[in-house]
């Protein structure tokens, strides 16, 4: 039985096309993927992002149980900060990745994956178990919670039209308790489209009130309703990795652009360290890279990618889109290492026929075309 | 928007008109360009190409699916559309006019006559 989120009836009145996803009945599209996503990149859209998991540490010893689970550093985090960063397995494999908010001293709200919301909190309470620090309460909270992402470079005067926090003093990457729509909510300035944005976190009971009031601000300024579609080829653009996609249990950090949340320096043992260190050592023997084609044809996930000769593996698609933006098709993929250098050309099995596709910097656009 | 009435339509959500006693042109229904969503990508076979009917002769691509095209009936592939492969977005817009290839077959009446009509089409995707 699939569950739905607190903003369906709203979903189903705005002619959302509801599909299956992570265990939820959410939409894919209301007015088109192509017109959603232009609404981002250029004036505001709003995402229904309720399915997302929601666990809450708590007490003395939340960070130091939060530096042992995850591979980021949360000391680093002063109070209203939030830090990008995931679970690791004992091989360094990645479990979730995540969005930390630091919302007290002792106090962590993380943010996690739909479909390994279970499965987080299952490894988090094992390794609580064996937990012999300070005290620390591992909660799941994610049926009380609704998320609502307000995204683009108009998202902020939209806010601040029903919202009297001082949105400017919000930074990139904090957030603060505050009043919309009548509504207590924890307001966030991050996002997962490349533009300016935030996403707000709030009861389900006030979920639709919010989710129609911030409607109804934002329509002087051309704000639509987005569905998985246009989330999908904006954090596409962007090349931000999507767990299912480019994340996986047998896939390490290092292997996959996020080295720059590993923090082996920090003094806190975690979990997959040693993994890490050792992948480290070696040297990971695959990237992942952007990957771009002038050609017609578009690879998807599982796609795979091979060398010039046309005849040598060298490895698999995670992604791949049109780009609503290029006009192009775009791709992410998991490649031998040796392969990673910009402007490498690789051939990607589509169907019958071989698509020539080029190593591309990334972000796939430019600052100048998401209006950051 | 309403399904032509002197077309007739597949379970695979094709459209069939018939140009003469001999020839057949063929396009995707409103049902499934309104299913695929925004349409990137169009992929057609070569004009002498013979296709047995069921038999996929193409692809169309959304942003967020990829389908294949299947022959509503057996012929030989005498013209394509080529203008829309490269602008393949206005299947969305005029999905029963913007067609995508026209097979002959001696027998082209007679196989357009087997598929659904119009009516037949609309009662099957309410069944969906």
């Amino acid at each position: 039985m699939l569950k739905r989120t607190a903003l369906y009836e709203e979903h189903l009145k705005l002619k959302g096309r509801m599909v299956p996803f992570g265990g939820w009945e959410l939409p894919v599209q209301y007015s088109g993927v192509m017109a959603e996503h232009q609404a981002v990149r250029t004036a505001c859209g709003i995402f229904d992002v309720s399915h997302m998991g929601e666990i809450v540490l708590e007490g003395p010893g939340a960070l130091a149980f939060l530096s042992k689970v995850t591979i980021n550093d949360p000391a680093s985090l002063a109070l209203w900060q939030a830090q990008y960063s995931a679970f690791c397995n004992e091989s360094g494999g990645i479990i979730d990745d995540l969005v930390v908010y630091r919302t007290g001293e002792q106090r962590f709200f993380l943010v996690v994956n739909a479909s390994n919301t279970d499965k987080d909190f299952d490894h988090l309470s094992r390794v609580h178990r064996e937990w012999s620090g300070e005290q620390v309460n591992l909660t799941n909270r994610s049926s009380e919670f609704s998320q609502i992402a307000l995204q683009g470079p108009r998202a902020s005067e939209v806010l601040a039209k029903v919202c009297e926090l001082p949105l400017g003093n919000i930074q990139n990457y904090w957030c603060a308790e505050g009043m919309v729509a009548g509504a207590r909510t924890l307001v966030a300035r991050t996002g997962y489209t490349g533009e300016d944005g935030f996403e707000i976190y709030l009861s389900n009971e006030d979920a639709p009130k919010v989710w129609g009031a911030l409607l109804e601000a934002g329509a002087p300024f051309g704000i639509l309703p987005c569905g998985l579609g246009a989330r999908d080829t904006l954090r596409l653009e962007m090349k931000y990795a999507l767990y299912g996609h480019e994340l996986d249990d047998s896939t390490g950090p290092l292997e996959t652009g996020l080295g720059w949340i590993t923090k082996l320096k920090k003094p806190a043992d975690f979990v997959g360290r040693s993994a890490i260190e050792a992948m480290k050592a070696h040297g990971p023997s695959r990237a992942l890279v952007g990957l771009r084609s002038e050609g017609r044809g578009i690879a998807r996930q599982g796609a795979e990618v091979y060398d010039s000769d046309r005849t040598t593996r060298i490895g698999t698609v995670t992604s791949g889109t049109q780009s609503p933006t290029l006009k192009q098709s775009i791709a992410i993929a998991l490649i031998q290492k040796t392969h990673e250098t910009t402007g490498t050309k690789v051939w990607v099995k589509v169907r019958e026929d071989f698509l020539e596709y080029t190593v591309s910097p990334t972000p796939f656009i430019s600052k100048s075309r998401r209006n950051v | 928007m309403s399904y032509p009435k002197q077309y007739r339509y597949t379970k695979e959500h094709e459209w069939a008109e018939l140009l003469s006693e001999s020839r057949i042109r063929v396009g995707i229904t409103d049902h499934a360009q309104s299913s695929l969503g925004d349409i990137v990508f169009l992929e057609l076979p070569k004009v002498g190409r013979e296709l047995k009917s069921h038999e996929t002769f193409g692809v169309v691509e959304s942003i967020k699916a990829v389908s294949d095209l299947y022959a509503p009936v057996s012929g030989k592939v005498v013209e394509i559309h080529s203008d829309l492969v490269s602008d393949p977005g206005r299947i969305n817009s005029q999905p029963h006019t913007e067609w995508m290839l026209v097979v002959e077959a001696s027998d082209a009446k007679a196989q357009f006559d087997g598929l659904m009509d119009a009516e037949a089409y609309q009662e099957y995707i309410r069944s969906l």
